[in-house]
């Protein structure tokens, strides 16, 4: 019975655990915490089983209320998990549950908490519903879910004036981002009568108005992923927010990059090869990504260079590290070719590398910016100060948050022995076989990183003790803990990056090229191809 | 706002609420079997407790309820709804699974074919859903409204004196 039920129960235990929570925030405030880190850890065992099951078995389809046999018209609440959505549950529901750990300490003196912790558990519902339906309306549902819950957290700090700014300006976007999803789905849902993405991806035939409906969600969901030149929201966001909050947040920029992909490489996947006046459409979409990408790393980097407050810097930070990833899989869609003799659409090899090595990059920069949100949080937790201009010395006082810091740096920057080196070797090398100036801008860019980082690890923690950070302390046993947790597994993965690209990396890999080889996805629904 | 209406407004509102709560406890119960469920019933029933809220003030209401009880409230149509998903998952076998068709004595009896009277036993899990939200759109809504009422009250810190005294 438990075992069956995996795909439905990801998203009921922490819908649960979230209306529970305000029952149970009046008992007290430690036992709320513990449940809520109970819930976090059931759903997380949840979903680590789950993904263990699809790496094995292969794709699960759940129906909600209802059973199916594959080939029966399925109209209702449906859940389908490949590799690639079930690498995607795994960002979104560790993230939160180091945010949920680091928030005992970093929280503990904020009011409003049994609310703050119903929002986080509706976010992370909102988050692995995304990444786990096989539906486009349940999509746009959890979309909606997501971006509501992570306004209002984004506003949590009501009192400091610009977190409202911040916060409106979130849910603005994300409701036109939102309505532009709604109408390509009514598009599409007006010319073949379905809403399952199966479905969808199985009789798509890129007519006008499929052409429509691709702008609408591409530029809808990149919007949310923060790409520049549609990144102005998540610089704000991102920094005014709480930083256990922010973690929660890159999940759900992760998660709108997610539907990208799952647009891009499934939705169309059939019709990538399809030419429009000569032009084939992976290539148009391939220069199209490329572009965007690196105008989000360039820009990313070169804002970083000019901030001085240290949330902000990492945000757009967090947004070159974005364009490192579409850079791969935009530079992976124009390897697609199809064979003239046997007819069998696929990657050139440098493709299928680039395409492990931007979906190695998502999970690495969850990891990376995560971790450096978490130090901000603990330096402004302990100095109450966030000018990189104004502090200093820190490494005296904070020791191992300094050690943490300096994990985070040399693995956003690519620098070895990190994860963030594993992945972004794995896209130097594939995108210069696509094309040398992609790989170049790259490797500057990240250079340029690092040149960032350098900066602030000297000027916050070097340097003599400044007289008024003299009583600075170190943080709470529970933040250290949220920040060693990725700590350590950053490093693990910097150590064995192999293991994590055959184990996790791979299955995510084959879901995204699914479409053009052999269409399982579409056989778990109708049966046939 | 803060200190309400004329004594007029006072009594019409008070004549009508009754009817407005039983007017949307209407549309909530039969949510299965007419257009309109718990959130458009719950809606209702909402909209009586603000024009009682308007018409008598925010200091009043604040005295009669609390937005925390209102929040347990809301808490708990959210989890009774989410429980009878869980429980199709415990009696059936999938997560919202309709466990109670074809029982005889809750909301389980199946209509027949082309029946045109409309039977209230039936729908299974529906109608309790369709409680459970209802519970919560009424909790939700009227706490909104009562927050910002009595937001708005003590905006001025002269009228909120008023009202005390």
């Amino acid at each position: 019975m438990f075992f069956d039920n995996l795909p439905a129960l990801a998203v009921a235990v922490p819908l649960f655990g979230a209306f529970l929570t305000p029952l149970v925030s009046k008992i007290g405030d430690r036992a709320r915490n513990v449940f809520v880190i109970l819930v976090m850890g059931l759903t997380t065992t949840v979903v680590f089983l789950l993904v263990n099951d699809v790496f094995t078995n292969g794709i699960q389809t759940y129906v909600f209320g209802g059973s199916y046999q594959p080939g029966e018209t399925v109209i209702r609440i449906f859940f389908e998990v490949d590799g690639l959505s079930a690498f995607m549950a795994i960002i979104a529901v560790v993230l939160p549950l180091v945010a949920v750990i680091y928030s005992w300490g970093f929280m503990k003196k904020e009011t409003g908490l049994d609310k703050y912790y119903t929002l986080i558990l509706l976010m992370t519902t909102g988050m692995i519903g995304l990444v786990l339906t096989g539906d486009m309306f349940n999509f746009f549902v959890f979309l909606e879910i997501t971006s509501i819950s992570s306004a209002a957290l984004v506003a949590f700090w009501v009192n400091k004036g610009k977190a409202v700014d911040a916060g409106f300006k979130y849910i603005v976007i994300s409701t036109i981002g939102a309505l532009f999803v709604l109408f390509a789905i009514a598009l599409l849902y007006g010319q073949y009568d379905a809403l399952n993405m199966a479905v969808l991806a199985n009789s798509i035939q890129y007519t006008f108005l499929d052409k429509m409906a691709l702008v609408l969600l591409l530029v809808a969901l990149a919007m949310k992923a923060g790409i520049v030149p549609m990144h102005m929201w998540l610089p704000d966001a991102y920094g005014c927010a709480p930083s256990s909050v922010t973690l929660v947040l890159i999940g759900a920029t992760q998660a709108s990059l997610y539907g990208v992909f799952r647009v891009v490489f499934t939705l169309y996947g059939r019709e990538l090869t399809t030419a429009v006046n000569q032009v084939s459409l992976n290539v148009l979409l391939s220069v199209f990504i490329v572009a965007l990408a690196l105008a989000t790393i360039v820009v990313g980097v070169l804002m970083a260079l000019k901030q001085s407050n240290l949330k902000r810097m990492i945000a757009f930070a967090a947004v070159a590290e974005i364009g490192y990833m579409i850079l791969a899989v935009g530079a992976a869609l124009s390897t697609i070719t199809v064979d003239s003799n046997t007819g069998v659409t696929m990657l050139t090899e440098s493709g299928e590398m680039a395409l492990k090595g931007g979906l190695f990059h998502i999970i690495n920069d969850a990891l990376d910016i995560g971790l450096l949100f978490l130090v901000a949080g603990a330096i402004y937790y302990a100095t109450r100060e966030t000018s990189v201009n104004k502090l200093g010395g820190l490494a005296r006082n904070m020791k191992y948050t300094t050690v943490f810091f300096l994990i985070g740096l040399l693995a956003v920057s690519g620098m070895p022995p990190m994860n963030g080196f594993a992945s972004k070797l794995l896209i130097y090398e594939s995108t210069y076989q696509i094309n040398p100036i992609l790989a170049v801008i790259a490797i500057l860019c990240s250079i340029l990183l690092l040149a960032v980082f350098v900066k602030v690890f000297h000027s916050v923690f070097l340097g003599p003790k400044l007289s008024v950070f003299k009583d600075t302390k170190e943080v709470p046993k529970s933040m250290l803990l949220a920040m060693g947790i990725i700590a350590i597994v950053i490093v693990f993965f910097g150590i064995f990056p192999e293991l994590v690209v055959n184990n996790i990396v791979q299955p995510a890999a084959d879901a995204l090229t699914d479409m053009l080889k052999n269409g399982l996805y579409v056989k778990a629904v109708l049966g046939v191809i | 706002m803060s200190m309400g209406m004329s004594k007029i407004v006072k009594t019409v509102s008070s004549v009508v609420f009754p009817f407005i709560v039983i007017y949307g406890l209407y549309i909530i119960a039969h949510g299965h079997l007419t257009p309109g469920g718990g959130f458009q019933g719950g809606a209702v029933v909402a909209s009586g407790c603000a024009m009682l809220l308007v018409a008598h003030g925010s200091i009043w209401t604040i005295g009669k309820i609390r937005e925390k009880q209102l929040s347990i409230l809301e808490s708990t149509g959210a989890v009774a709804f989410i429980l009878l998903a869980l429980l199709g998952l415990v009696f059936g076998t999938v997560f919202f699974k309709n466990f109670l068709v074809g029982n005889k004595f809750l909301f389980g009896e199946i209509p027949g074919y082309l029946s045109r009277v409309a039977n209230f036993n039936t729908g299974g899990v529906l109608p309790l859903m369709n409680f459970a939200v209802g519970l919560k759109v009424i909790a939700g809504l009227f706490a909104i409204v009562l927050v910002m009422a009595y937001a708005t009250s003590t905006f001025k810190k002269g009228e909120m004196e008023d009202g005390k005294r």
